[in-house]
């Protein structure tokens, strides 16, 4: 039983949600001496790095799709054409757009926002915001599963995989795209994906006083975020609001200032890695859910931090 | 227009995570329900905005035993102007999604607004599943949404950024951040929904899934404070201890 993999394309490449969908797919395959196969489609300038993740078959359909019923039409055929039992895609907006459509068309149970690789049957994901995990067994001979962003790498050992033309009958497309409008933070990895985060809250007292928080960012590659508060009173944009009302984030590091860490914003953020938490309040509740911790002024604590990043690099 | 929403119950976020029955039921004792928030904040409240603009009707779907009326009452007092409720325990995505279909296919709505997702157990799939089973289109994670006629204009989530996404009704869509703000009952709607219909239908439903244990994540330690003057310390343990930079 061979597990095909859906990958979604950015600018002509695999997307990094994409690729570790394609890495859980092989890690699997490989596990129970199987193929993984992955389906791609539109214009391609880079298919190194999937190759790379050790799926041995890449099938290609040359249009670009964008519209979910389309794409579910192709995963489904592909999933048939390879006779695959088991599909994965990644859990971001196309995944949880693509892979329920699918799980439909295959009559299959679908496990949403996986963790590990099954074992024992079971496979698990996070529940209640991170708060728990649950081990899930699927009952129907097919199964779709949606992999969590961040929380299961990207393999780069495979041998290459060798691509094959695919083509499939898709019908028309119900959802037309007639735009983009880029974020402001412009060159950003998107927070769902990002490894590093740096966030500030109400403790910055005031949107002109963001440029140390950016300044963190940027010395670290990092992304920037915010807490509710700050959201909502407009010092920064809503896509920046992480928390559980807005964004929920998995990156390597989470670097929090000025926020005192309601339960809320916790749920967005806990299943952060490393935790680290910037606060003049020695009682903040932030620091019981943090790993390291500074009790400081964050005016003080981050342009200091900048610095031994800038030296260090340097 | 004719607007269906589905709400879906979810312990507070404030509430204690913990499990009975040998780790495999969640625990409900002493646990307050609310609305799911992003069911109730961007979903719901979007919903009668646009009746509140264009005219016609809102109805909430709820998949769920008798205890979800008092969060379906919330929804009638925010402003929806009736309610169904299937009268199945869920236990799974697809046999929601079957149910939400099975109740849409009938109702001929313009718009179906769910929630990106649920704050219980996070899956986010049950909107695009019903969409399928519709075979309509579907915008998930939408932030923004406006209607002329039968033609929809969204905004959704997209890497980096947002796409404009123009789309024919009917459609399904999960709404996140962005879509509306959060609308506390007032007085006459609280009044109101006490008198306002909701329909309990019952029906025969089947599970693709089954959780088979929880589990609670390990404690985490405690943290280890560094001194403000020291901010090269947090680096190195950073680096060295941690290695997440």
């Amino acid at each position: 039983m061979s597990v095909l993999a859906i990958i979604s394309t950015k600018n002509g490449a695999a997307t990094k949600a994409g690729l570790e969908a394609a890495s859980y797919a092989s890690a699997w395959a490989r596990s129970t001496g199987d193929e993984a196969v992955a389906i791609i489609a539109g214009p391609l300038s880079n298919l190194d790095a999937l190759g790379a993740t050790g799926v041995g078959r890449v099938l290609h359909y040359a249009e670009e799709v964008t519209d979910s019923g389309q794409w579910a039409k192709l995963a489904t055929a592909a999933t048939e054409f390879v006779g695959s039992n088991a599909v994965v895609a990644s859990h971001d907006p196309f995944g949880r757009a693509v892979a329920p459509r699918v799980a439909v068309r295959l009559e299959a149970g679908l496990v949403a926002g996986v963790t590990e690789l099954p074992k024992n049957g079971a496979v698990r994901k996070n529940v209640f915001s991170g708060k728990a995990m649950a081990d899930v067994e699927v009952s129907t001979e097919k199964s779709v599963y949606t992999i969590t962003p961040n929380a299961f790498g990207i393999s780069s050992d495979g041998e290459g995989a060798s691509t094959e033309s695919f083509s499939a009958e898709l019908g028309a497309a119900k959802e037309v795209i007639q735009g983009f409008e880029a974020a402001s933070a412009d060159g950003q990895v998107p927070l769902p994906e990002a490894d590093l985060v740096v966030s500030a809250g109400r403790g910055l007292k005031g949107p002109e006083n963001w440029g140390i928080v950016e300044d963190l960012a940027q010395s670290l590659g990092a992304t920037t975020a915010c807490s509710r508060p700050v959201s909502d009173i407009g010092w920064r944009p809503h896509h920046e609001h992480v928390g559980q009302t807005g964004i929920t984030i998995r990156p390597n590091l989470y670097i929090a200032a000025g926020i005192s860490g309601a339960i809320q914003h916790l749920a967005g953020v806990n299943q952060s890695k490393v935790i680290v938490v910037i606060n003049t309040d020695p009682e903040a509740p932030f620091f019981k859910a943090a790993d390291y911790g500074i009790v400081g002024d964050a005016f003080e604590v981050l342009p200091k931090l900048t610095a031994a990043i800038k030296a260090l690099n340097s | 227009m004719k607007l269906l929403v589905c709400i879906s119950q979810a312990p507070d976020t404030t509430s204690r995570i913990a499990f009975t029955n040998g780790n495999t039921e969640f625990d409900s004792s002493g646990v307050q329900y609310i609305v799911n928030p992003y069911d109730e904040w961007y979903a719901l409240v979007r919903a009668i905005e646009l009746k509140e603009k264009h005219g016609g009707t809102v109805t909430t779907l709820t998949v769920g035993e008798a205890g979800c009326d008092p969060v379906i009452r919330k929804a009638l007092a925010i402003g929806a102007d009736d309610a169904i409720r299937v009268d199945v325990k869920p236990t799974d995505a697809m046999q929601v999604a079957r149910l939400i279909a099975d109740q849409a296919r009938s109702g001929g709505y313009d718009i179906i607004l769910c929630g990106k997702e649920t704050i219980d157990h996070n899956g986010a799939v049950v909107p695009a599943m019903v969409a399928e089973m519709l075979d309509c289109g579907f915008v998930s994670n939408a932030t923004h949404l406006d209607v002329a006629g039968s033609q929809a204009t969204l905004k959704r989530e997209a890497a980096g950024g947002e796409e404009v996404v123009g789309i024919e009704c009917p459609f399904v869509l999960s709404a996140a951040k962005g879509m509306a703000e959060q609308r506390i009952p007032n007085m006459r709607g609280i009044m109101s929904a006490r008198t306002k219909p909701l329909a309990v239908e019952s029906a025969e439903s089947t599970s693709a899934t089954a959780i088979s244990q929880f589990t609670l994540p390990p404690e985490k330690g405690a943290c280890k404070m560094v001194d403000a003057d020291r901010p090269e310390e947090l680096i190195r343990l950073l680096r060295e201890e941690a290695k997440a930079i």
